[in-house]
């Protein structure tokens, strides 16, 4: 296998690929089947594995990839709440990569605050999220009570519908948000792609994996 | 008829048993043959004894009330309830003291992980023996076994719990941040540790060296290369890597960011991986304060190995993963 430094890689499909397609691209790496072909998978001749964004720490916690790419956002997700909880994953965090800048934002229905409103009047807000842990957090963090609805795609039709009061979603631009006639009231926390790497690849193969930290801090 | 257990334990069966024996019997013959002796200590233990010492990600996850209403957990692991036997059942027999277990521990764990909620231990705890000869003979005893079980392109790990603490005391880390820096060591988030030095009023030298000094592991240039203010980290593990066997010492890669996520570790800690198997196999290190937390104040040292992970291991490298090609690999 012919990988950057013989590295196995986890490359996320979809928001990130692009960008990190042309990383792997200024390593030297043939990326023209990568770019051509969205069904396949495993890129054997270059140690590239694709998958979907949310997957890759669980590749790369097991060894089945050395190192991967994913968004903060998938980590934050991911990471452990406190001492001792088994939802943390072992894998290194290694780079803030800079691309695929985002924002995790609170939003709601423009007009008058509606998850205000039903906080004030009912004690409770409902938020709809593909992120249900780091809404939990963030709304207890600020001390609100919310009842966390997880939903799997789509989030700005859950308080179009009444379902929820606001959703705790990813933003870039915001259009999305503004087509569906929804304001942005809180930033949460800003979300780039970063490097990880797994802890024991990390440690066998440390000098392949400095040389690629080395060349991706000198871009 | 189905009749389901809980995720993460599981029957194991002739077959499975058969080639775990015969993982777990190699090991107890090198731990007896260094003389180590096998002890049994009960799983349910009082949470209020197991408590005094600082297990900090290991903590016991299962509680129950007995008929009296005290506390009972399940332990998580096997240091500290040897520990509590050493003080309760040799409170004057003259050290170096040596015990070796096979136990089964309790952790929580988080669905769709893949992670035992009950896991069979092997180890050994050296109580009464200091650094660095003590830590120089558990990581013999360590190699041995794993040479025993057939275990090929092992490597060991190893790094001081000290180093970073000290660094950061030296550099002149305010107090009050330094659990936060050191949190985000422990967490593996390099990221978080840049971000948080960034915002800290240090020199460009000592933020780099916070940054840098816990990424270098290799050989040992490593601990050549390191800044005078990791230098007693570094002569500890040198002298600890002095008095191993040239074929011991061959295994080491000296890691200056190494932090084991238990909280009783004082010196030297050490991990072990294998190229056929994505996480350590084992792992531990010196504890020289935990046995004064029970009265019985005496420098120690342990390890323990998992056995699901072991035997996972042996089975890879048998295999022939593709795992298998890093083996020797810096």
């Amino acid at each position: 296998m012919s990988g950057v430094n013989g590295l196995t890689i986890a490359v996320p499909r979809g928001a990130l690929f692009k960008e990190t397609v042309d990383l792997l691209e200024g390593f030297g790496l043939d990326v023209a089947e990568l770019r051509s072909n969205d069904r396949k998978l495993l890129f054997d001749s270059i140690g590239v594995i694709t998958m979907r964004p949310s997957d890759v720490p669980t590749y790369v916690e097991s060894g089945a990839a050395d190192i991967g790419i994913t968004g903060k956002d998938v980590l934050l997700e991911q990471a452990a709440q406190g001492p001792g909880d088994p939802a943390r994953r072992e894998v290194y965090e290694l780079l803030d990569l800079g691309y695929g800048r985002c924002m995790m934002v609170l939003a709601s229905k423009a007009g008058p605050d509606p998850a205000a409103e039903a906080l004030r009047r009912l004690g409770v807000m409902r938020v709809a999220t593909k992120y249900p842990r780091i809404a939990a957090r963030y709304l207890e963090e600020t001390g609100r009570q919310a009842e966390i609805v997880e939903v799997k795609g789509s989030v700005e039709l859950a308080p179009l519908t009444g379902m929820v009061e606001a959703i705790v979603d990813l933003t870039a631009t915001g259009t999305t948000l503004r087509e569906h006639d929804l304001l942005v009231r809180e930033e949460i926390v800003e979300c780039t792609a970063r490097l990880i790497a797994n802890p024991v690849a990390h440690k066998l193969r440390a000098a392949a994996i400095d040389d690629l930290l080395g060349r991706l801090r000198a871009r | 008829m189905i009749h389901p257990i809980p995720s993460g334990t599981r029957d194991v069966l002739p077959d499975e048993t058969r080639e775990v024996r015969a993982i777990t019997d190699s090991l107890r013959s090198v731990f007896e043959r260094h003389g180590y002796g096998e002890i049994y200590t009960p799983a349910l233990e009082y949470e209020a004894v197991l408590a005094r010492a600082d297990m900090a990600d290991a903590q016991p996850a299962y509680r129950v009330f007995d008929e009296t209403g005290a506390v009972l957990v399940l332990r998580s692991d096997m240091t500290v309830p040897i520990a509590r036997v050493v003080a309760t059942r040799y409170p004057k027999v003259e050290p170096p003291l040596r015990f070796c277990y096979l136990a089964h521990c309790y952790r929580g764990v988080r669905p769709s992980r893949g992670q035992p909620r009950e896991l069979l231990q092997a180890g050994i705890e050296l109580i009464g023996s200091p650094a660095p000869e003590g830590t120089a003979e558990a990581l013999s005893v360590l190699c041995a076994a794993l040479d025993e079980v057939g275990l090929e392109g092992y490597r060991i790990g190893l790094g001081d719990a000290s180093l970073f603490p000290s660094l950061m005391a030296s550099l002149g880390v305010p107090e009050g941040v330094r659990p936060s820096l050191l949190d985000a060591l422990v967490q593996r988030d390099f990221v978080a540790l840049e971000e948080a030095l960034a915002a800290l009023d240090l020199s460009a030298e000592a933020r780099s060296l916070l940054l840098e000094v816990p990424q270098r592991r290799g050989g040992p240039d490593v601990l050549d290369a390191s800044a005078t203010a990791v230098a007693d980290a570094a002569a500890n593990m040198r002298q600890v890597h002095a008095l191993l066997t040239p074929e011991v010492a061959a295994r080491v890669i000296f890691d200056l960011g190494l932090v084991r996520s238990i909280g009783y570790y004082t010196g030297a800690v050490f991990e072990v991986y294998d190229p056929a198997l994505g996480a350590p196999i084992g792992g531990g290190g010196r504890y020289d304060d935990l046995l004064g937390h029970y009265g019985r104040p005496l420098p120690a040292v342990g390890f323990a190995l998992g056995v699901e992970r072991l035997h996972i291991a042996l089975a890879g490298e048998e295999r022939g993963e593709p795992g298998q090609s890093h083996a020797g690999a810096p």
